[in-house]
């Protein structure tokens, strides 16, 4: 952070100025005159709101995907198709158990055995063969794409949120004033804040893992150097089959997530494909908070378009990765290999 | 009436037997064709061959010359489809501009290869993987942008009625017009990338392929080759696009989907993306799957709708099996044969 200021002094100022803005814009109660250029806050600060959670999903299906690139240098196309079956496959499980929360562990075991298997026949037959594996997991996706369709057909799906998370919350921020004078305070469903804390929490936790443990100590190891890491004598397949399998069982989660606050039907797999292609081009490959900064920039930029100019909101997307790309290819937190 | 010819022109063969029969015989069957295939098979198969084949041979041109595997190929051409639409007639009055044929086309492909110059220059910053990754991402982009805007891509509807003009006398969508139309483009295209292969360019391109460093050292431009190289690629994907509306009759969003742009890539790939016969062998496949398989899915008791599965399950096979597609399985069968008799006696190797 602080080698960052010193650095780029010019743009910490600019950074700071327009978080301090958008702070601002977000706590302070809007005078008649704002909200006449700028619409109501209460569309404002949902927009807000939706896009720092749809940001937190993408990054649950990103940050697997970024960090199976970082470490394997394997782009598996398929991360999308993970994603949706998971959703699927924890649609099933909530409503044959009836518990929402039991079918977390279970999607994620189930399908970060999908990716082991995935891992160990597939990618491992052609390790550096990068256009091949994207490839067969091309391949891999229209195949189990279709599958999918063949079993739970055309229709979409919602997973049904507890009891306990259901119905709204109310936030500490200010949406304007009612008739009678008194303050109106944001009110913003459970589940979706849920969702922001849990992304959050998993992020810290991948963060921590990856930068305090052993485990992590590896994985970063064969980031940057792999052929060096198999060479210490570190046994590098078994880390490339718990990384890859962990990435999955992320996706798997984030189609449970997905599946019960947005829906679960065929096209959403290559939807969330693309938006972790965007958000890890933006973000910068192999990187974790990189990830992060992406999918919140992607988040906000889709659902801020989508309120205020709604025919071209996915071009803002684009037009940030293509901005991106023409003045920092490697990403904003990815480092220059 | 010269007695003595000149000793140099003796050795060389005339350029009708440089040719070699097969080629021949495949140029005979193509243009006799009308004369036993029905208008379906002209019409339906072979149309839609050489329209898929021409666009496929957009991308073999990039992947095997340029080592770039672009996903873009399918949105370029959409892209010079839709110009056709909109700069031509169509039944959207009132957003086609109804322009003559001979603005509209040039037009057409005009934009087209500028729009892929473009996201080509912003591709070529990358490589190998992020490539595939930007342009589709680039591709899918595109596909909710036309789905999305009702001024000038007319949203989720598209265009209707887009046929091809009326040129001396003949109507363009009679089958068997429309197949000698096709059928000329793809030779015209394929002949355009045999000999771009073999040009100075070409030749650039494919040693920029190999190794850019030592290109970039020999002073060459590399990138330059390979913007170069994404702009004759959009100009042969916007061909193929424009004769794709005018056998649609229409064209959407769906027609530059991620299925259609992910399709390209698998017929490129199974037909063989080292020679640029292979896109138009893979098309080929692909339309005859395509076609068929709901008949032979039946025949063993499976829904129509699973055509999708045994297209990816081919596509598996193949890359698993065979990097380089068909192709590369029949040269290796060719190599096996070949070595298998001895090469001092020609007798089989086995006996």
């Amino acid at each position: 952070m602080q080698g960052f200021a010193s650095r780029h002094p010019v743009w910490t100022v600019v950074i700071a100025v327009v978080l301090a803005v958008l702070l601002w814009l977000i706590l302070a109660p809007w005078t008649p005159e704002m909200e006449g250029v700028l619409g109501r806050k209460r569309v404002f600060l949902n927009a807000i709101f939706s896009g720092i959670t749809l940001g937190a999903l993408y990054f649950l299906v990103a940050a697997g995907f970024t960090l199976i690139f970082g470490l394997m240098r394997n782009v598996n196309l398929a991360h999308g198709s993970l994603y949706l079956l998971g959703g699927y496959l924890g649609y099933e499980i909530s409503e044959a158990t009836g518990s929402w929360l039991l079918a977390f562990p279970a999607v994620f075991v189930l399908v970060a055995l999908l990716g082991l298997v995935l891992q160990h026949q597939v990618f491992r037959r052609m390790e550096g063969e990068e256009l091949r594996q994207t490839m067969v997991t091309i391949g891999i996706s229209v195949v189990l794409a279709d599958i999918m369709l063949w079993i739970w057909g055309g229709q979409s799906y919602t997973i049904l949120s507890p009891d306990w998370l259901s119905g709204p919350m109310e936030l500490p921020i200010v949406t304007g004033t009612n008739r009678a004078g008194e303050t109106v305070y944001m009110r913003y469903p459970q589940v979706r804040i849920a969702i922001l804390i849990a992304a959050i929490v998993i992020g810290v936790a991948m963060w921590l893992v990856l930068n305090r443990t052993r485990l992590g100590m590896l994985v970063r190891a064969g980031v940057d150097d792999r052929e060096m890491l198999s060479a210490s004598g570190i046994r590098i397949q078994y880390v490339f089959l718990a990384v890859f399998a962990f990435g999955a069982g992320l996706a798997g989660i984030g189609g449970i997530v997905g599946g019960t606050f947005q829906s679960l039907s065929p096209g959403e797999d290559t939807r969330f494909l693309l938006a972790s292609l965007v958000v890890v081009i933006v973000g910068g490959m192999g990187s974790i908070p990189g990830a992060a900064i992406g999918a919140l920039l992607i988040g906000l930029a889709e659902q801020i378009g989508l309120v205020y100019a709604p025919t071209y909101s996915v071009v803002f997307t684009f037009l940030i990765m293509a901005a991106v790309l023409a003045f920092r290819p490697q990403g904003l937190l990815g480092s220059r290999r | 009436m010269a007695v003595t010819e000149a000793p140099g022109r003796q050795l060389q063969t005339p350029w009708i037997e440089r040719i070699p029969a097969a080629w021949w015989a495949l140029g005979f069957l193509l243009l006799a064709m009308p004369a036993f295939a029905n208008n379906f098979w002209l019409f339906q198969v072979f149309g839609w061959t050489f329209i898929l084949g021409i666009i496929a041979l957009s991308l073999m041109f990039l992947a095997g010359y340029g080592g770039m595997v672009s996903l873009l190929q399918m949105t370029v051409a959409a892209l010079g489809g839709y110009m056709v639409a909109i700069l031509g007639t169509s039944g959207v009055e009132q957003i086609s501009l109804g322009l003559p044929w001979w603005l509209t086309i040039p037009l057409a492909i005009v934009i087209a290869a500028v729009f892929g110059t473009l996201v080509g220059a912003l591709a070529v910053r990358t490589e190998g993987i992020y490539t595939i990754m930007i342009t589709l991402a680039i591709a899918s982009a595109f596909f909710y942008f036309a789905r999305q805007n009702y001024g000038i891509f007319n949203g989720y509807t598209g265009f209707n009625l887009v046929v091809p003009p009326q040129l001396f006398g003949v109507d363009w969508r009679q089958p068997t017009a429309f197949y000698y139309l096709t059928l000329g483009c793809a030779v015209i295209c394929y002949a355009a990338v045999v000999y771009v292969s073999r040009s100075p360019f070409g030749l650039a391109l494919q040693g920029v392929r190999d190794n850019p460093r030592r290109m970039a050292a020999l002073g060459f431009n590399v990138t330059a080759h390979r913007i170069a190289a994404y702009t004759l690629a959009s100009v042969i994907a916007a061909v193929g696009g424009i004769l794709l509306v005018w056998q649609n009759a229409q064209i959407s969003p769906g027609t530059a989907g991620i299925p259609a742009v992910i399709d390209i890539l698998v017929i490129a790939v199974v037909g063989g993306i080292r020679r640029p016969i292979g896109p138009f062998i893979g098309a080929l496949i692909y339309v005859l799957l395509r076609t068929f398989s709901p008949d032979v899915l039946s025949a063993f008791g499976l829904s129509n709708e699973r055509f999708k599965l045994l297209i990816g399950l081919g596509f598996l096979a193949v890359v698993f099996f065979s990097p380089d597609g068909v192709l590369g399985l029949w040269e290796r069968w060719k190599a096996r044969r070949g070595r298998r008799r001895d090469p001092l006696t020609g007798k089989e190797a086995g006996q």
